[in-house]
């Protein structure tokens, strides 16, 4: 027996041995499992440079077999790998063997909308002096494409934070946790964390409302974090 | 149609955590390289570090994710991301693989083998084709590394490229790491691979290091761009620079990614051997 001779019978057949323990028909196995070890371990190295955090709080082993089973049933739908993962958390929500840690897919989503900000499209920043001479009561801001809002009704946050590299032990606090993600006018991504309300008027923000319909509490914390990281894009008056 | 214009020195393949220093020795290498798929985010800082690199060194991008030896049609999609890309970065070469990465709507992440017959050059001429109308630029096609082979083949790989740069007019971007883990694992001579290999259409060379696959049974070697380029090749790329004279040539090391000055260490012994070559025919 060999291979299919016509291009695409061979495509398909060599591909379907990269995900079963069967090599392909006239293929030695041992071969054939070079590729299929550099397509697997491939993918998973993507997935955990994508994702650190979540690799170490399951450990490299566990999260190689774990990626491995999201390779197979959510590979990348293009070369560009920044693209992928979109579905990471929610498979974790639904992979019975992580069910005892709850918290691991929010820390997935923290990881991803990093990733989402770290390149996001560059965007003109503006003047914060124009922020003083539109009438507060119609302003509405454009925020830069980077700008994220996160929340977990657990600490994921601290979670996120006490899986850095060189960061100290230290007591979690009880969740829930709320941040602005963003990527500031050094091209580093920033993470900062919100009051509950604070998150609710970056959402309304991100939204496209109007300033003064956003803000169910004192906007100024939101806006002094969206003009330190130079986050406004554009600043507009509704008619 | 724009042409391959990269200096005949020695590269590297960039990296972000070696940014400050590659800005901290312009003119110490000849260009630098960079995988297309890396830099398809919309902004930020890849592109940014990009643009700063490219102020002082010459810029190669390199593909991985065309899939031109796919039986499929091209992703019109991936061919507007790099049509994108080489606008916005006017990169002095474009290179991509003799391979197939993707099977319907997945992406594989590898580089795959492909049987070599009249109807898969046929549809590689044709993704060749497409591609250089599309970007408006010759392409440079690369030598796969290989852990198998297929009875199905009717053409030997050299054959086959030559076939396939004929007929599109691309150029072939020489890896001779390659060309040294398929001569091994498939047991055929490298030497006599290279006397085959149409040289006159190299516009660039890769050098990358491998490692023996821990089986059992015959020696395989894997391309794993994680080691110093071994002697074996380093010989085999100075026989080509005597047929050649001096080429653009790339030190690949994606895996295990050591510090700069080690990186360093392998360009310059590549430098010292094209100096030679470039002396030779100056004299």
């Amino acid at each position: 027996m060999s291979l299919p001779p016509d291009h695409a019978g061979f495509e398909a057949a060599f591909h379907a041995g990269l995900w079963t323990r069967e090599a392909p028909r006239g293929l030695d196995p041992q071969r054939f499992s070079a590729y299929r070890n550099t397509v697997q371990h491939g993918l998973v190295r993507a997935l955990a440079a994508r994702f650190p955090v979540v690799e170490r709080l399951v450990g490299a082993p566990f999260f190689a077999a774990m990626g491995r089973v999201f390779a197979a049933t959510h590979p990348p739908a293009s070369a560009v790998l920044l693209d992928w993962g979109q579905d990471f958390a929610a498979f974790l929500a639904r992979f019975p063997p992580v069910a005892g840690l709850p918290y691991l897919p929010d820390v997935a989503r923290l990881e991803w909308l990093r990733g989402l900000a770290c390149h996001a499209a560059d965007a003109p920043m503006i003047d914060p002096a124009a922020l003083t001479r539109a009438d507060p009561a119609r302003l509405v801001l454009g925020l830069a494409p980077s700008v994220q809002a996160f929340a977990s009704p657990f600490p994921a946050l601290a979670i996120w934070q006490a899986n850095q590299p060189g960061a100290t032990p230290a007591p979690l606090p009880g969740g829930p946790q709320h941040a602005l993600i963003a990527r500031d006018p050094g091209l580093a991504v920033v993470v900062e964390p919100l009051a509950p309300a604070q998150h609710a008027t970056l959402t309304a923000l991100l939204q496209g409302r109007p300033l003064a319909s956003a803000a169910t509490s004192d906007p100024t914390p939101v806006l002094a974090l969206l003009i330190r990281h130079r986050l406004i894009a554009t600043v507009g008056e509704l008619p | 149609m724009i042409r391959s214009c990269l200096p005949a020195r020695a590269g590297l393949g960039f990296k972000p955590q070696h940014y400050q220093d590659a800005l901290d020795a312009p003119g110490a290498l000849g260009f630098f390289e960079v995988h297309a798929e890396n830099y398809m985010g919309a902004g930020g800082a890849p592109h940014a570090m990009l643009e700063r690199l490219h102020r002082d060194h010459a810029l190669s991008v390199h593909g991985v994710g065309l899939s031109i030896g796919g039986a499929g049609p091209l992703d019109p999609d991936h061919l507007a991301r790099l049509e994108t890309l080489l606008e916005r970065h006017q990169p002095e070469s474009f290179s991509e693989h003799l391979a197939w990465s993707s099977h319907g709507a997945a992406w594989l992440n590898d580089l795959l083998p492909l049987p070599y017959t009249d109807e898969t050059l046929a549809t590689v001429c044709a993704h060749v084709d497409q591609v250089q109308d599309r970007l408006g630029r010759r392409l440079l096609l690369e030598n796969p590394a290989t852990y198998v082979t297929f009875a199905t083949s009717t053409w030997p790989e050299v054959e086959f490229l030559r076939a396939i740069a004929r007929r599109t007019g691309c150029g072939l971007l020489l890896d001779v790491n390659n060309v040294f883990v398929s001569a091994t694992n498939h047991g055929f001579d490298p030497l006599a691979y290279l006397e085959g290999f149409p040289l006159e259409a190299v516009g660039e060379i890769h050098l990358a290091g491998h490692e023996v696959d821990a089986q059992p049974g015959p020696p395989l070697l894997i391309d794993s761009h994680a080691r110093p380029v071994a002697d074996p090749v380093w010989d085999l790329f100075a026989r080509v620079l005597a047929r050649t004279g001096p080429l653009p040539t790339l030190i690949e090391w994606d895996n295990d990614v050591p510090d700069f000055a080690t990186l360093r260490a392998e360009a310059a012994r590549a430098e010292t051997l094209l100096h030679e070559v470039r002396h030779v025919a100056a004299a």
